[in-house]
């Protein structure tokens, strides 16, 4: 299996040969930031192309088919119209926190966007508390979308905002408890020793039912949490216009919506880190002809395809799913994922400790 | 490079991406002036009395809920890296803290906290 950081270690070498120290930290830092935003916008342009037609074909018809062969242009249309329209400023509204609202949310998927493990060795932010760090500046983007509703002198917006709130911090108890299980399980946190970890079989194929019932909840609180499918109230248009980001226009309004497909990326990558390996090839114990053939398959290869998989399956859910009131939302949470996640992790820690098997 | 330096290299790249997509739309985009554009958006008639007003206190309750769990989970995580090296003694330690957890969450699910009225 390819290690891409020879290159990386090679790049590095050559830099710390013909630069001071301070020199190579700055030129390392911006081809790392440059290419973390090529591929943060990439990433979204792809997205928004699969959204949409992935939804197309769900219902029966075409999707994007006009701009460039197969509409594949059609997102960057999108996005240039975005960048060509008004920026409105809006009468009586909070300016500062109007403004702040777009960089929270930004920010908070990029910080964990760089936490993704892309390929072996092409792993931005591999800090020892990991998923910690990710929970963490995840829950940032909260505070993006409360400020956002709140300081655009609104009534949907506020609303939308105050749903979006109570549905996210709901469900991140969710998110945590079923990391908490893989966190036990592994006894780590770090990214890279979570992947090294699955080596020998993924943690969802472990055969032990205690991660399977967490990779479930993962998934639903994750699709809640990302405000789709199912759960979309916050953004629910027969009723909110457009939520918390009804006031928003042009760029400021593209910001939400890069960062709402990039959350689903997100989401769904974190799933296939902890539950699905990350890069990490499909090795079945004792099968060595098998698992040597999986290893010629490029770790980014692995890591896209399992985060497609997963991402496929959030698309679905909304298509599937009809939309949950709010009390239904909160319900589901409070009385049925939580209780079910914190037996789980009682499950996982039986498990761990005692090493029975369930 | 550290992991400092990182951190700080990602979330320099977050900001920037806002900062030159918004200079990028403030040189493409047109500006024009317009008292009714700045009206917040209503379904065609003029909004009545402010925004930032009383709203519903079951938001509140959740988010009390919310902090009470998320306090749970940030105290968890150090202990449930060394459940493996500890045994059958973490599970005891924990137990107790645990047990308060489900009595708490108990007691608001009786009380009818969880309801949607």
């Amino acid at each position: 299996m390819f290690d891409f950081s020879t290159i990386t270690n090679w790049i590095d070498e050559l830099l710390q040969s013909c630069m001071a120290p301070w020199a190579v930290v700055l030129v390392e830092g911006l081809i790392i930031g440059v290419l973390l935003l090529l591929l943060y916008a990439l990433i979204a342009l792809a997205l928004i192309y699969a959204e949409r037609k992935i939804c197309a074909f769900f219902q029966c018809r075409y999707g994007p088919n006009r701009v460039g062969p197969l509409g594949l242009m059609q997102p960057i249309a999108d996005m240039f119209k975005m960048l060509i329209k008004e920026i409105i400023s809006i009468k009586d509204s909070d300016k500062f926190l109007y403004g702040l609202a777009p960089f929270l949310v930004i920010l908070s998927s990029m910080l964990t966007f760089g936490c993704m493990p892309f390929g072996k060795g092409l792993l931005t932010l591999d800090f020892n508390i990991g998923v910690f760090f990710i929970m963490a500046v995840s829950s940032i983007g909260v505070l993006g979308i409360l400020l956002a509703g709140w300081s655009s002198n609104n009534k949907f917006t506020l609303i939308g905002a105050m749903r979006s709130g109570a549905q996210m911090i709901s469900y991140e108890l969710s998110i945590g408890l079923s990391i908490l299980s893989v966190v036990v399980y592994a006894g780590t946190m770090q990214t890279s020793q979570l992947i090294a970890a699955q080596e020998g079989t993924w943690f969802l194929f472990s055969g032990h039912i205690p991660m399977v019932i967490a990779f479930l909840i993962y998934i639903i609180a994750g699709t809640a949490e990302t405000n789709r499918g199912p759960f979309d109230l916050p953004e629910a248009e027969s009723e909110l216009t457009a939520g918390y980001h009804t006031e928003y226009s042009g760029m400021h309004f593209g910001f939400y919506y890069l960062a709402e497909y990039l959350n689903m990326f997100i989401v769904s990558g974190i799933a296939s880190l902890l539950f699905l390996g990350g890069w990490m090839p499909l090795h079945i114990p004792g099968w060595e002809a098998f698992n040597t053939v999986m290893d010629y398959i490029p770790s980014v290869i692995w890591f896209f395809m399992k985060t497609a998989v997963i991402m496929f399956i959030i698309m679905w859910f909304k298509w599937t799913f009809p939309r949950l009131r709010i009390d239904q939302l909160i319900k589901f949470e409070w009385k049925y994922l939580l209780p079910i996640g914190l037996f789980n992790l009682l499950l996982v820690t039986l498990m761990t400790v005692f090493g029975w098997h369930f | 490079m550290s992991n400092l330096s990182l951190l700080v290299v990602v979330f320099l790249t977050g900001v920037s991406l806002v900062a030159a997509a918004l200079a990028l739309a403030k040189l493409l985009a047109p500006r024009t002036f317009n008292p009714q554009k700045g009206e917040p958006y209503e379904c065609g008639i003029p909004t009545r009395g402010g925004s930032w007003m009383q709203f519903r206190v079951g938001y509140y309750l959740f988010a009390i809920l919310f902090l009470m769990f998320d306090v749970e989970t940030v105290f968890l995580f150090p202990w449930a890296i060394k459940v493996r090296d500890m045994g059958p003694e973490a599970l005891i330690s924990v137990s107790f803290f645990f047990g308060v957890l489900i009595l708490g969450l108990a007691y608001a699910w009786k009380k009818g906290a969880l309801e949607w009225k």
